[in-house]
């Protein structure tokens, strides 16, 4: 038993040290983005465009079930004045970039552990290091930039269309007017609720593209091991984007004296 | 000239695969590593190019102990060698004149009509110019096989050439067109050829000296009528 969980620990502090060392193998290779400005620009249709559609409609329901539910619990103390500055708040500060996350970590990632996952498998990987080609700066580095630029843009989005979405279930279900409820957008919009909320997909994209890219270069076992990676990078992405959101979420609110 | 003296390999797990190895292949040879799956002669291919790093011995590249490089000085050493893996490793994103040019695009300060030129002569050493355009999942297994050898061929000037298990998974007929194209890519560029294969036959076709793994130690080190004259029970089995 105690082998066992002895092997679980090296097997994770493995996993930990092989991203953190992608991680700074990816910094390090930084200086290659204008070679590699073709790849990246690939990389960022594939991963970011190409979401534009799941995160919208997740963005927009999410506005659009906050507003119904704070609107009918605010109705019970007249404070529906302040319906607009709510969702925004929510939507901005923590919503947004938290759903948007989880969504590209869903998609973005289980594509990237996948795509590497089996290239891994077919030596594609080992082609590459015997040419003297940096499998870092050429298949991880691109990922993680396309993600760390797409990822804000996609969070900004979802954060318009879930205000949007809102408006409209405020307007048609609480029965608000649209000056009232976008007098609430305008006060729930700061520079500090911005900040707050857009700090935290630089962080959520790192995450997301560093661990597709560790969990899919480890992939060992034919197709049985590319498939349980695929699930893998995807849990392991998510539960880290939920720890990160806490802490950074933690960190901005201290850093702005509300905590 | 290539040589591994006492090399000792153990996966992460403590299974010791190469049990202190030791080989010489003088430049120009054609040599077959033959032996049953498990029997350590992808490993060795593998200690080659510096993918497995040995726990004991020295792999001496002309003279030179590969074992304590670093990735990047492995670089130029790498530069030297040519692989076909298995299957051909082509990358399954890229044209098959994609992948010819890689190396070129990559690493190379070519013009591009250079590089166009030289994928075309290299598509047409392996009578495959007509695939230019494919992707590797339109081609059948051989030609994959096929292309990976342009591949290889496209890029810096090769001294040695490695094949692992070219011929696995192919009928009789286009395994013997990937032995004939072996055959021909040694002769015509002089080059030093390691195959590692479990197929008697390709092993015949191909090597002028062939080396028979049990277990990860040599068994047999010879030509093919030193194998046939020997006694050993493991290899009379191999041969039956």
């Amino acid at each position: 038993m105690l082998d066992f969980l002895i092997g679980k620990l090296k097997g994770a502090l493995f996993e930990v040290q092989h991203a953190v060392l992608l991680l700074i193998g990816t910094i390090r290779h930084l200086r290659d983005v204008p070679r590699r400005g073709r790849d990246i620009l690939e990389q960022m249709e594939m991963l970011g465009a190409d979401s534009f559609g799941i995160t919208a409609l997740t963005g927009l329901f999410a506005g659009m079930a906050m507003s119904m539910q704070f609107g009918v619990e605010m109705a019970v103390f007249g404070a529906q004045g302040y319906l607009g500055k709510m969702v925004t708040v929510s939507i901005v500060r923590e919503m947004g970039p938290v759903l948007t996350a989880l969504m590209v970590a869903g998609r973005v990632c289980a594509g990237i552990a996948s795509e590497l996952g089996s290239m891994q498998i077919g030596r594609q990987v080992d082609a590459l290091r015997v040419m003297g080609v940096d499998p870092i700066s050429k298949l991880v580095m691109p990922r993680v930039v396309a993600v760390f630029i797409m990822l804000p843009v996609l969070t900004l989005m979802a954060d318009a269309i879930a205000v949007l979405g809102g408006a409209g279930v405020a307007m048609v279900v609480a029965k608000l007017s649209a000056a009232t409820y976008w007098a609430g957008v305008d006060q729930g919009l700061t520079v500090q609720n911005l900040l707050g909320g857009l700090i935290k997909p630089f962080v959520f994209a790192i995450i997301i593209g560093v661990t597709g890219c560790s969990v899919g270069l480890l992939t060992e076992g034919g197709t049985r091991g590319l498939g349980r990676a695929t699930t893998q990078a995807v849990v392991k992405a998510s539960i880290l984007v939920l720890v990160f959101n806490f802490l950074v979420g933690y960190l901005v609110l201290k850093a702005l004296g509300w905590a | 000239m290539i040589r591994f003296e006492d090399v000792r390999f153990s996966y992460p797990d403590g299974t010791e695969v190469l049990h202190g190895v030791t080989l010489e292949i003088p430049q120009g040879q054609s040599v077959a590593l033959l032996g049953a799956s498990g029997s350590g002669k992808t490993t060795l291919l593998h200690v080659l190019l510096g993918l497995n790093r040995p726990q004991h011995g020295r792999v001496l590249v002309d003279g030179v102990d590969i074992v304590p490089l670093a990735e990047r000085d492995l670089i130029p050493i790498r530069r030297r060698m040519g692989v076909v893996f298995q299957d051909g490793a082509l990358f399954d994103s890229l044209t098959v004149g994609e992948n010819v040019s890689f190396m070129m695009r990559e690493l190379m300060q070519l013009p591009e009509e250079e590089i166009e030129a030289r994928t075309r002569r290299q598509l047409e050493f392996v009578e495959l110019e007509h695939t230019l355009d494919l992707l590797p999942d339109e081609l059948s297994g051989g030609m994959r096989r096929r292309v990976a050898v342009a591949r290889a061929l496209a890029g810096f000037d090769l001294e040695i050439m490695l094949y692992d298990e070219p011929t696995s998974g192919l009928d009789p007929i286009t395994a013997d067109t990937v032995c004939e194209l072996i055959r021909k890519v040694a002769q015509r560029k002089h080059l030093t050829s390691i195959m590692v294969t479990h197929r008697l036959r390709d092993a015949f076709k191909v090597a002028d000296h062939i080396v028979v793994f049990q277990d990860g130690n040599i068994l047999y080190q010879g030509d093919r009528d030193g194998l046939f004259a020997n006694e050993d029970p493991y290899i009379k089995r191999f041969l039956a």
